[in-house]
């Protein structure tokens, strides 16, 4: 599902270029929970970037589903992250003046799908995530890791292709941590979801199918 | 805070336009109503004089002229001088007057018995706080005696003596204005054509023509400076906006990423960003307009002798000249909105 061979990305600070990723190559199967850790600067957010279409590569191949982006343009990007990408966030990144369902809706309306009857499996994640009963409050209203759950359920609700978990337990408490990696965990199995996480936590990153290790922009194992 | 504060603005910049409009209006108006109330049929004015303005005189013979017509029941003339800023006082003979219009309805006192005297309005009266017996001081160099109030909406605010003015203001045998009744009312239309051909260049009009010509649009000067003012709402309506939005986009970054993540283009976040500036506008000119209720009647109370009217004709004027300037001011932190890099945006605290 995800293909990526000798994926290299620099960029430009100041007058001195940062080789974040250096020929990185990574399989990602269709329905695999994948946790990445690694080190501060090993390159792991960079990859979410690429993989989620807010940056474009520099150079090497990436395919997702079968689509090269390398050749998506910025618009073809934006489109990318509309239907196939959801993202979760350490900082959970809702916004704050609108409600649950308000946040959750955002995305549908983004990707045009504000309006059709949501898919049958959502309203079953609905449930899962125990967001039923808290679609109409605001997010300040809400514990952190219950703003964790609105995020995962806004990021799977146009039925993406796959979801990528930025440190997503970086910001809660063990108790929060535990119950957003199972309901994560459940969704992977229950829904098939493919899953890439980021993670610095080793009992977090326990929770995917296998973990790959990053170091100096590489895959190391 | 910064949302009301943006109304408010948007709102005063409404209401500025409005209320020049209205009081532009309003004095028109009852200029109007005052040239009316003369019970005057026509209304002849110098050569080359606009519809409004009290530059130009012509000989006082005219009157007779006037008079010597066949079709004309009576005719009487005023001269209208300047006294300053937008007041006047007019030149009267009240004895002729009275017969063409009726008279005017004393309030206190009566009619003119020295060279001395000025008879004024109840609101002139009410402005200056002056009645029957106290002096009116410096107009035209000298001051006068009040020796009558009357109702207001007749001709003119403050009279004065005919030829008391025509000599003070060095225009001796001369009138501004010549006001004709006829024998025959009903056949003003034609006796006006016939005045025309009869008089040469001064200008001939029927009272109720007069009334539908005296507009805005008649006034270049008036124009040009309601223009003026709505350059400057435009500009204001600009800035307010301008500055609003740019500093919502700066407060805002991390929405915008969050935006961006979730695959809104930059269309979407410049549509979102100018949607919210039309709302701010179209609640701003509602303010704007609940606020000229509120100017007409600071304007009528405090300053009675310009009239000021609420003109609903311009309210779609006045909400599109805030709605532009308010759109123009919102394209640039729009543009910003749209062109921010979504990873920075993502990690600004």
């Amino acid at each position: 599902m995800i293909e990526i061979r000798g994926l290299h990305k620099t960029y430009k600070q100041g007058d001195v270029d940062v080789h974040a990723l250096r020929g990185l190559d990574l399989t990602v199967a269709a329905g695999e929970f994948v946790s990445i850790v690694g080190p501060s600067g090993c390159g792991k957010s960079t990859l979410f970037n690429i993989l989620g279409g807010l940056t474009p590569p520099t150079s090497g191949t990436i395919h997702i589903n079968g689509q090269n982006l390398m050749a998506l343009s910025d618009s073809d990007r934006t489109n990318l992250r509309k239907k196939m990408v959801g993202f979760v966030f350490q900082k959970y990144n809702l916004l704050p003046t609108l409600s649950v369902q308000d946040n959750i809706e955002l995305a549908r309306h983004i990707a045009g799908e504000f309006g059709k009857p949501k898919d049958p499996s959502f309203e079953q994640a609905l449930d899962m995530l125990g967001l039923r009963s808290k679609l109409d409050r605001k997010p300040k209203q809400l514990s952190g890791g219950e703003q964790q759950r609105v995020a995962i359920a806004r990021a799977i609700v146009n039925k993406p292709a796959m979801l990528l978990a930025d440190e997503p337990t970086g910001n809660l408490d063990t108790e929060n941590s535990e119950l957003v990696l199972s309901l994560l965990k459940r969704l992977n199995e229950e829904t098939g979801q493919t899953i890439l996480m980021i993670t610095h936590n080793p009992e977090a990153a326990a929770y995917g199918h296998r973990i790959v290790k990053m170091r100096d922009g590489k895959i190391v194992s | 805070m910064r949302t009301v504060l943006s109304v408010v603005a948007i709102g005063v910049q409404v209401a500025m336009v409005l209320t020049l409009v209205g009081v532009s209006q309003g004095m028109l108006q009852e200029q109007a109503r005052q040239k009316r109330s003369t019970g005057a049929d026509i209304l002849v004015r110098p050569p080359g004089s606009s519809i409004i303005g009290f530059s130009s005189d012509m000989p006082a013979k005219i009157v007779d002229v006037v008079r010597g017509f066949p079709e004309t029941e009576m005719a009487t003339g005023t001269l209208v001088q300047p006294t300053g800023n937008i007041d006047s006082v007019t030149g009267v003979n009240l004895e002729e007057f009275g017969r063409m219009s009726g008279g005017f309805r004393f309030l206190e006192g009566g009619p003119f018995m020295g060279e001395n005297d000025v008879i004024i309005d109840e609101v002139t009266s009410r402005m200056k706080k002056l009645h029957v017996g106290d002096k009116f001081p410096n107009m035209l160099n000298r001051d006068w005696n009040v020796v009558g109030v009357v109702e207001s909406g007749k001709l003119a605010r403050v009279f004065l003596p005919m030829a008391q003015l025509q000599d003070l203001a060095g225009k001796t045998n001369k009138v501004t204005w010549v006001f004709v009744k006829l024998k025959n009312p009903a056949t003003t239309d034609e006796v006006v054509k016939l005045f025309r051909q009869r008089l040469d260049d001064y200008k001939v009009y029927s009272t109720e023509e007069f009334a539908s010509l005296i507009s805005i649009d008649q006034i270049p000067m008036l124009k040009t400076f309601i223009n003026v003012v709505i350059g400057i709402g435009l500009f204001v309506g600009f800035l307010v906006v301008f500055l609003s939005m740019y500093t919502a986009v700066l407060e805002r970054t991390r929405e915008i990423g969050i935006l961006k993540a979730l695959g809104a283009s930059p269309t979407y976040i410049l549509r979102i960003l100018l949607a919210e500036t039309m709302l701010l506008a179209v609640i701003g000119s509602v303010t704007g307009i609940l606020f000229t209720y509120g100017t007409r009647w600071i304007m009528n109370t405090f300053v009675p002798s310009m009239t000021t009217v609420i003109v609903p004709s311009w309210w779609p004027i006045a909400s599109c000249i805030a709605i532009s300037g308010a759109l123009i001011g919102a394209i640039y932190p729009g543009l910003k909105a749209a062109k921010q890099d979504a990873i920075e945006a993502l990690a600004y605290d």
